[in-house]
């Protein structure tokens, strides 16, 4: 068996057998990763809490057949608050729902790794409205649905002949009152849109809640889950809270 | 290939949690090769548990008796009724009993906030812990929930509720192994944990 050293998240746990657990990690070099961690539910396992979802770490790992084993693993960036706060719990679970079904196991994504290393490290740090949107656009964008928010998606007509009044990530982004379908979208909401997936994502994390936020984030998770395919469970388990 | 008898018996232990298909062979050929009065014995006691026991109409500990009946805990006088410990499962009040520390009762919420598994707070006993604040004169809640995610996200969530309410809320001391199960912790540490546990703000 062959050793390794990496960088990565842990994205969800399973519990395995008496006190083993699975552990799915998004890696910076391996991509998504499914390892064994042994005997970590045990109260004194060196591993244990560590392992635990969201966690940061700096690990050693051996190569298996069909899954890796945990040999080390040493926190690299302790997010108190994802644990001590309920909002960013949630909003960290969600962010790495999302993450998890969009990661390919056996194919590394060094983006995909930061990005949600840096979105936690926001939850984290400066929980604002937009920190869980953001990174839904920003996921959207690198798993090739970047939405077209300048012209109509579907016939391509433009302001000022044309207005966007519409969004249907299927359809491709902002769509005009002739080709509407999906959700209504608000000039300010296209406008923060375009901020975020337009290189201004750090301008609009700074944004205090609002109308327009609520309106962003809102369509974000309908985007991702509709680009997924799947219902996001972490945001609406607890939206039921 | 086994016989149907053999295969079925294999495909019913594999269904039981932690048990893997190896596992499930080698109980099966355990028990088959058993005197017949020790396989009757497990059998008798599986039927004999599962119409006896119930949960507890307080607390919902496991409980023995029909429906509607209460455990031992909740019926003995002795025990403190100002003092909620608040845990997950039933086997969370043996691993805290065993700590001897602990006077008060209990209320078992049969499970965790699990967003990633959409276990929500309306698929726990939350409403009934509401319910028992005032009807029992609680003074303090302390929730005993599993050093994990999970186990946050459960407790945080209830401390939320529970700030409306005249009580202290404590949170049993960080000196467990986080991510570790209850039930495995020790005696002394769990003893511990409980005896440090601090007031939520
Ligand atoms: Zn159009
Ligand atoms: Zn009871």
């Amino acid at each position: 068996m062959s050793l390794y050293r990496d960088l990565g998240v842990v994205l969800r746990t399973y519990k395995l057998g008496e006190a083993d657990r699975i552990v799915v990690l998004l890696t910076a070099g391996h991509g998504k990763v499914r390892a064994v961690a042994k005997g970590v539910r045990r109260a004194k396992s060196r591993l244990g809490g560590r392992l635990e979802p969201l966690s940061h770490l700096q690990l050693l790992m051996y190569e298996g057949r069909e899954l890796d084993i945990v040999s080390q693993a040493e926190v690299v960036e302790p997010w108190r608050a994802l644990h001590e706060d309920l909002a960013c719990l949630a909003g960290g679970m969600a962010m790495a729902e999302a993450a998890e079904q969009v990661a390919q196991e056996g194919e590394a994504s060094g983006p995909l790794y930061r990005m949600l290393v840096g979105a936690l490290r926001a939850m984290a740090h400066r929980p604002g409205p937009l920190v869980v949107a953001g990174f839904y656009w920003k996921l959207l964008c690198l798993d090739g649905a970047a939405p077209v928010l300048h012209q109509c998606a579907s016939c391509g007509a433009g302001p000022p002949a044309a207005r966007l009044v519409a969004f249907d990530i299927a359809e491709g982004g902002a769509l005009c009152q002739g080709c509407r379908r999906g959700q209504p979208i608000s000039p300010a909401a296209l406008e923060l849109l375009r901020m975020v997936v337009g290189g201004q994502l750090g301008r609009a994390l700074e944004l205090p809640a609002s109308h327009t936020t609520n309106e962003v984030a809102a369509l974000a998770t309908i985007s991702m889950e509709r680009h997924l395919e799947r219902r996001l469970r972490s945001l609406r388990t607890l939206e039921r809270a | 290939m086994y016989a149907a008898s053999v295969q079925e018996l294999i495909d019913e232990l594999g269904r039981l949690p932690g048990i893997g298909p190896k596992s499930a062979q080698r109980i099966a050929f355990y028990i088959l090769k058993s005197p017949a009065e020790d396989a009757r014995r497990l059998a008798a006691c599986i039927t004999a548990a599962k119409t006896k026991v119930t949960w507890c109409a307080r607390c919902f500990n496991v409980a023995e008796g029909e429906a509607g009946v209460e455990c031992e805990i909740c019926t003995d006088p002795r025990r403190d009724s100002s003092a909620l410990c608040v845990v997950e499962e039933p086997r969370d009040v043996v691993a805290i009993e065993k700590t001897g520390e602990f006077r008060g009762r209990y209320h078992v919420l049969q499970g965790a906030i699990s967003p990633i598994d959409g276990i929500g707070p309306d698929q726990l006993r939350v409403r009934e812990l509401l319910a028992r604040i005032d009807a029992e004169g609680v003074k303090e809640v302390i929730l005993c929930t599993n050093p994990n995610i999970e186990g946050d996200a459960t407790a945080l969530y209830l401390a939320s509720l529970l700030k409306h309410l005249p009580v202290k809320v404590t949170r049993i001391a960080s000196g467990l192994p986080v991510g570790g199960d209850l039930e495995y912790a020790d005696e002394l540490t769990l003893g511990r944990a409980l005896e440090g546990r601090r007031e939520l703000a």
